[in-house]
């Protein structure tokens, strides 16, 4: 077929055909791409974005014991912005989220800078990088839960004290407090600030730390002028890690605190056990928004795109 | 009795290999039953049974296997799930395994079919409790969703519950018991004898309750009450400002600094009390002979106001009829028969029919769980694991004592959404 009409043509048919390969080719290109982007599309549209979107449908509607009710009412967020409990659970989650975070990044950041800047061969970082994540081989809780008897009444810590004598009574607030919650989240979530902190000060070109000696810049001028800003692609990214899993915590509030504190997504889990979806949908909302506000924050102040 | 436990075993042996025609074997069995017992081995059926997990032992369905021949499939869920999912799936079961409040609150939708007591073999044997609320002719019916205000409906059809006993029994009690205060004998140091004793500023930081809504309520109640605070119309449906007062009290005691942790779930409840978190707290009497089996001392108090007690029974689900229908009214009375209850009594529980399960039970078994009596060897478990040693007493003494001295039962209140924010308030307080 085509050679007859190539030679019946000739002179038409030549550069026609090329364009049309061309175009055929453009969309056959633009096709592919489409193609390409289309599992992690459709992953991220059935697994991410419907379930939020599903959220954010049920929050607007009735429900009792027995079921729910497709409506549209704003009833679950006037009671979850109307009430001084959600405020001050709101309160009690920022004030972890803040303590932790701020502990995280000094912890994470010195460890990342020993780790990059104190270990001399490439190997020994490895090394000790993976020692860092050997905690990880066991599972959250169990991490969470094994600081229970360390810090009980009758734990590690207040038998050792007492046996040495340096205290008379166990000291209480080492367990079901807002120290144990802490430090607790501190223990888990460190990690998530040494990798990313440690990647970008992986990447500082050293002959620019030189410079700044030759400069004549001390140790701590070199950290804050130089190695600090450089880094803070890093703490960004860090940042993000732990204010969200913090923001989003109810195991640790729940287990460490002995039910005795609340935070947001122990406030929803409450609510789904008693089978209150909308009402947690609701809630679920309001924290996204307040996650993701936080998230754009971080991100305003930071540009973690921006390579050295 | 002892002859139709042993005959089926064989046939049921046989009718383990033909489980894959149940369905079949269902709808053709309807056509066979003449009488009982029925031997169901002969046509698999399945009954689907769910429930909120205490009484869904896997001993008991296979014992069920064995002797009837029906397969017993279970499904267990917390209280609040097992209440939407009655309501809202009533053709997922054929045998719903709930509490007395929560029958409370799915009998109305019409989920339930009551049992006509001709057709149940052992109607006679079960305790008074669950048919007047009396124990004993001279008992104080207890407050709270008492098993007796939701046992009977006049008709099959009718939504409400009727006054006194009838020929329609809503459910037939399975498991039940009296819970209280768990304490740690060698920590305490004096004398518990009331409730009020969990706020005495003596234990401030070493009390729990515990953080499940509806049961924290009543504990709390309890507690208010004994303390001389208030004086409740119904612990078990009170007003808004009842619920305000009790919530008060709790948040107030809790910034003192009177509590140590909030328990919510069973191994929690043993954690703080074998460590020595708490030396005094709301639990339940599983949780206390855990306690017990680590060789630690913990106690079963029983308290001078009376216990606060829970029940579950059997339910048969709406959409049973012909030959399922004719089983499940099989299984209840197996169930109320005694092998079960003599297996629920050896674990501390009570059962409904205390006369089946007496036959079940050795003489110094039934002496130590029912009779209240200094065992005069080991207390085995149903499983056969060591619960007490030779010359233990239960605590609380005798069924009688015990579930005569019921004060209220768990319940579901009318302003139960208004309890549950405010309960969270405490919580966040």
């Amino acid at each position: 077929m085509t050679a007859t009409i190539t030679e019946e043509h000739p002179q038409i048919e030549a550069p026609a055909r090329l364009a049309l390969i061309a175009s055929i080719g453009r969309i056959a290109a633009c096709v592919a791409s489409y193609l390409q982007a289309a599992p992690l599309a459709l992953i991220l549209g059935f697994f991410f974005l419907l379930p939020i979107l599903m959220i954010a449908v049920v929050s607007f509607w009735d429900y009792d014991f027995a079921g729910l009710y497709p409506d549209f009412l704003t009833m679950n967020y006037t009671d979850t912005l109307g009430s001084w409990v959600t405020w001050k659970t709101y309160l009690n989650t920022l004030k972890y989220t803040a303590l932790v975070w701020g502990l995280t990044l000094v912890i994470g950041f010195w460890v990342a800078y020993f780790l990059a800047f104190h270990i001399r061969t490439t190997t020994m970082q490895m090394v000790l990088f993976l020692v860092c994540t050997v905690p990880f081989l066991t599972s959250n809780i169990i991490r969470m839960i094994s600081w229970i008897p360390v810090l009980g009444r009758n734990g590690l810590v207040n038998s050792t004290l007492i046996e040495m004598g340096l205290i008379p009574a166990p000291i209480e607030w080492l367990l079901y407090s807002d120290f144990a919650v802490v430090l607790a989240m501190v223990h888990l979530n460190t990690l998530f600030m040494v990798t990313p902190i440690f990647n970008t000060l992986m990447r500082i070109d050293k002959s620019l730390i030189e410079a700044a000696r030759d400069a004549g810049a001390n140790g701590r001028q070199i950290l804050w002028n130089v190695i600090l800003p450089l880094a803070k692609p890093g703490i960004a990214i860090g940042s993000i890690f732990v204010v969200t899993l913090v923001m989003a915590d109810f195991s640790t509030v729940q287990v460490m605190s002995g039910g005795q504190s609340a935070s947001v997504a122990l406030m929803m889990k409450n609510q789904m056990s008693l089978l209150q979806y909308p009402a947690a949908a609701a809630n679920a909302v309001v924290l996204l928004i307040v996650v993701l506000l936080m998230v754009a924050a971080i991100l305003r102040v930071v540009d973690i795109r921006k390579e050295l | 009795m002892t002859t139709e436990n042993k005959t089926p075993k064989g046939i049921s042996r046989r009718g383990l290999l033909k489980t894959g025609a149940a369905a079949t074997g269902a709808v053709i069995g309807s056509g066979l039953i003449t009488g009982f017992p029925t031997i169901w081995a002969q046509n698999p059926i399945t009954l689907r049974q769910f429930g909120t997990g205490v009484s869904n032992i896997n001993a008991i369905a296979e014992k069920c296997k064995a002797d009837l021949g029906i397969t017993l499939e279970m499904t267990a869920t917390d209280s609040d799930a097992a209440a939407q999912r009655a309501v809202t799936q009533p053709d997922s079961y054929d045998i719903a395994d709930i509490e007395y409040w929560i029958l409370k609150k799915v009998f109305p939708a019409g989920v339930i079919q009551p049992m006509d007591i001709k057709k149940l073999k052992y109607y006679d044997k079960i305790v008074p409790l669950f048919k007047t609320g009396k124990l004993t002719p001279d008992s104080v019916i207890a407050q709270g969703t008492a098993p007796h205000t939701v046992g009977f409906v006049e008709a099959p059809g009718e939504k409400t519950f009727a006054k006194g006993e009838t020929q329609w029994f809503t459910m037939v009690p399975t498991i039940y018991n009296a819970d209280t205060l768990g304490i740690r004998p060698d920590l305490v140091g004096r004398e518990i004898t009331t409730w009020a004793d969990i706020m005495d500023p003596a234990f401030k930081g070493k009390t729990s309750i515990l953080n499940i809504p509806s049961i924290g309520i009543m504990d709390a109640a309890m507690i208010m009450e004994a303390m001389g605070n208030i004086k409740y119309a119904d612990k078990g449906n009170m007003t808004k400002e009842e619920i305000d007062a009790t919530i008060d009290f709790l948040i107030k005691a809790k910034q003192d600094g009177q509590f140590r942790a909030f328990w919510k779930s069973f191994d929690e409840s043993v954690n703080l009390m074998a460590s020595g978190e708490v030396v005094i707290q709301s639990m339940w009497s599983p949780a206390v002979a855990a306690v017990r089996s680590k060789g630690i001392a913990c106690k079963y108090q029983p308290l001078k106001e009376g216990y606060r007690s829970w029940g579950g029974g059997l339910g048969l689900a709406a959409h049973l009829s012909g030959a399922q229908l004719d089983a499940a009214y099989e299984y209840i009375n197996w169930y109320t028969s005694g092998w079960v209850g003599g297996y629920l009594n050896r674990q501390g529980y009570y059962s409904a029919a205390m006369d089946t399960a007496k036959e079940f039970m050795s003489a110094d078994e039934w002496g130590y769980w029912i009779e209240g009596k200094p065992a005069q060897g080991d207390i085995l478990s149903p499983e056969g694991k060591v619960m007490e040693k030779a010359g233990a007493v239960r605590d609380g003494g005798s069924f009688v004592e015990r579930m005569g001295k019921v004060a209220c039962w768990n319940s579901v209140m009318d302003e139960d959404r208004y309890m549950v924010k405010r309960w969270n308030e405490f919580i966040a307080a």
